[in-house]
């Protein structure tokens, strides 16, 4: 069960990832989680937001490189030792974290966590043997829509 | 009191000079139609003839040769001996699109160590000298020309080849080198790292030989003031034999052209006209001495002028100017050839984009080949390993093609200019010429 994540590739110097918000506001996209992996030279914005699809065909048209991937949404108690239970789980199924990035919503006391892993299927059904529901793609706008 | 290695050559009255050329292209001319099928069938096209060449005056009757002309014969179409007369082959660095092979014999190898010899007695050395060799060995042409100059001349030789700086500066302390002979941008750096290591007074160097690439009055001051050296020009290229075409003398204004040996033309490189004396154009080489590999009008693409008038130094041979640019598209980066069309194979095979561009620039003395790629849905993952992957393979591919490292910069899809008609590749920013 995993969720659409959107990754844009920015070059690194001044006010392009303004322009790319800017984007998104004209067109009343709302982010609901971001990170940036970056080097001297470009950034690789990644971002989760309601609609993907919509995202992705707003993105290109304006000229944007974009890719669309699979990556697992979870919502975790917001306490010390939270992910241990999980990253061992992906760990014993033999999953690999590429990377991983958190974000909040108004909803007290969790946290949620993505994670980009190799495998998403097996990573999810290694989660749900552990006692974790990743999120799925009606549930992230469930979370969202209140 | 200027000295020389052949006075009696160099210094010769332009009548004599005028009478050796005549001499030898004559039969050069004949020898190269019998012997080599690649000219023989240029020359007929052109309708020209051995009997038709008489003297210098009836040079521009032949045809060129150009490096894709080169590039065609490889590797034995423009040899004009049997192979088992030849003792050595030298190559231009590291470009595979367009490696150029070229062929000696000993008597090739002798004047072209004559040449060399003539260059270093023009930047002072004796045989009481150190010269210190550190222009790559190998196929390329610096060390072994100026090793084997050198050598003719009786001087200690030392056969450094490039890199390995530490080393370098050891031996020029312990065995008292005198005479440097790199690329500029080398000795730069070489005279910038001496003096970090508190080593000035150290070295005894008294001259430095430098060529392969395009270097500025600028950095010819700066060489100088950083090793207290006087600093000479030489000027060469594979094809025609290797450095010591033509070398700096103690005026410093000009590189006598070996003329005894090569006899230049300015010519339009547009219509290919040859233009009257002190024109600006491309430089075009005639071999009139060599055995294995004599081109005839081989087309150099380095536009210069040639200085006729008489010369300070006593040389009576003519003088060319530093090249002030190319005729074709091809940059030298870190004294290696680089042509925009190799950089543009490279990127279609990785399926880039054939829109890009280059941009070199000289930073502390040393060139920076950095080529600006756009990025493309294919090329793309969220995952930056996988695309600094993709970066490093381009990296590596560009440097097996180029044998020279280049800066690869990843830029969003259509940002680079296009513009109306031909593209603007390459950016040189080094003020070169």
């Amino acid at each position: 069960m995993a969720i659409n994540q959107i990754s844009v590739f920015l070059e690194n110097k001044p006010g392009q990832l303004a322009e790319f918000t800017r984007l998104l506001e004209q067109n009343q996209i709302d982010m609901r989680a971001l990170s940036i992996a970056e080097t001297q030279d470009f950034g690789i914005l990644r971002l989760i937001v309601d609609d993907p699809y919509d995202t992705v065909n707003v993105a290109k048209d304006a000229g944007y490189i974009c890719a669309v991937t699979p990556v697992l949404a979870i919502e975790i108690p917001d306490k010390p030792g939270s992910l241990v239970k999980m990253l061992s789980a992906l760990g014993e199924a033999g999953i690999n974290v590429e990377y991983t990035y958190a974000f909040l919503t108004r909803k007290k006391d969790v946290a949620y966590m993505i994670f980009r892993v190799n495998d998403p299927d097996k990573a999810s059904e290694a989660l749900v043997r552990s006692g974790v529901r990743p999120l799925a793609q009606d549930d992230l706008a469930a979370l969202f829509a209140g | 009191m200027e000295r020389y290695y052949q006075p009696e050559i160099e210094c010769a009255s332009r009548e004599q000079i005028r009478a050796w050329q005549n001499e030898r292209l004559v039969p050069t001319v004949k020898r190269v139609y019998e012997n080599v099928p690649y000219y023989r069938n240029l020359m007929k096209e052109k309708g020209v003839e051995p009997g038709d060449i008489r003297s210098v005056d009836d040079l521009h009757k032949l045809p060129f040769l150009t490096k894709e002309d080169l590039r065609k014969a490889y590797p034995y179409g423009l040899l004009a001996v049997p192979l088992h007369d030849c003792v050595r082959i030298q190559s231009t660095s590291g470009t595979t699109g367009r490696r150029v092979v070229a062929f000696y014999t000993q008597h090739d190898i002798d004047l072209w160590d004559e040449c060399c010899a003539r260059a270093l007695v023009a930047a002072g050395a004796t045989k009481d000298d150190v010269v210190h060799v550190c222009y790559g060995y190998g196929l390329f042409t610096g060390g072994p020309g100026l090793n084997g100059g050198s050598h003719k001349l009786g001087s200690l030789t030392l056969p450094m080849s490039s890199g390995n700086t530490d080393r370098q500066i050891q031996f020029m302390t312990d065995l008292g080198s005198t005479i440097l002979c790199c690329t500029p941008s080398y000795a730069a750096y070489l005279a910038e790292s001496i003096i970090e290591r508190g080593l000035r007074d150290q070295i005894k160097l008294k001259a430095g030989i430098f060529g392969a690439e395009a270097w500025s009055e600028e950095m010819r001051q700066d060489i100088q003031n950083k090793l207290g050296i006087t600093a000479y020009d030489i000027y060469g290229l594979t094809e025609i034999s290797g450095p010591g075409v033509s070398f700096e003398c103690s005026d410093q204004h000009g590189m006598h052209i070996n003329e005894d040996n090569f006899i230049p033309e300015i010519i339009d490189p547009k219509t290919g006209e040859v233009l009257p004396e002190g024109s600006v154009g491309e430089l075009v080489f005639t071999c009139i001495t060599k055995d294995a590999f004599p081109l005839l009008r081989y087309r150099t693409r380095d536009i210069c002028v040639l200085n006729y008038e008489k010369c300070p130094c006593g040389r009576t041979h003519v003088r060319m100017s530093k090249p002030m640019g190319r005729s074709d598209d091809m940059l030298i980066v870190k004294g290696v050839n680089v042509f925009p069309s190799q950089i543009e194979t490279v990127l279609l095979n990785k399926g880039y984009p054939a829109n890009y561009q280059i941009i070199v620039t000289r930073e502390n003395n040393s060139d920076r080949l950095e080529v600006q790629v756009e990025m493309t849905p294919e090329m793309f993952s969220d995952n930056l390993a996988k695309v600094s992957a993709r970066e490093k393979e381009l990296v590596d591919a560009l440097k097996a093609m180029l044998g020279i490292y280049t800066v690869v910069k990843l830029v969003a899809p259509k940002s680079i200019v296009r513009s109306e008609g031909k593209a603007v590749r390459v950016i040189d920013k080094r003020n070169l010429y």
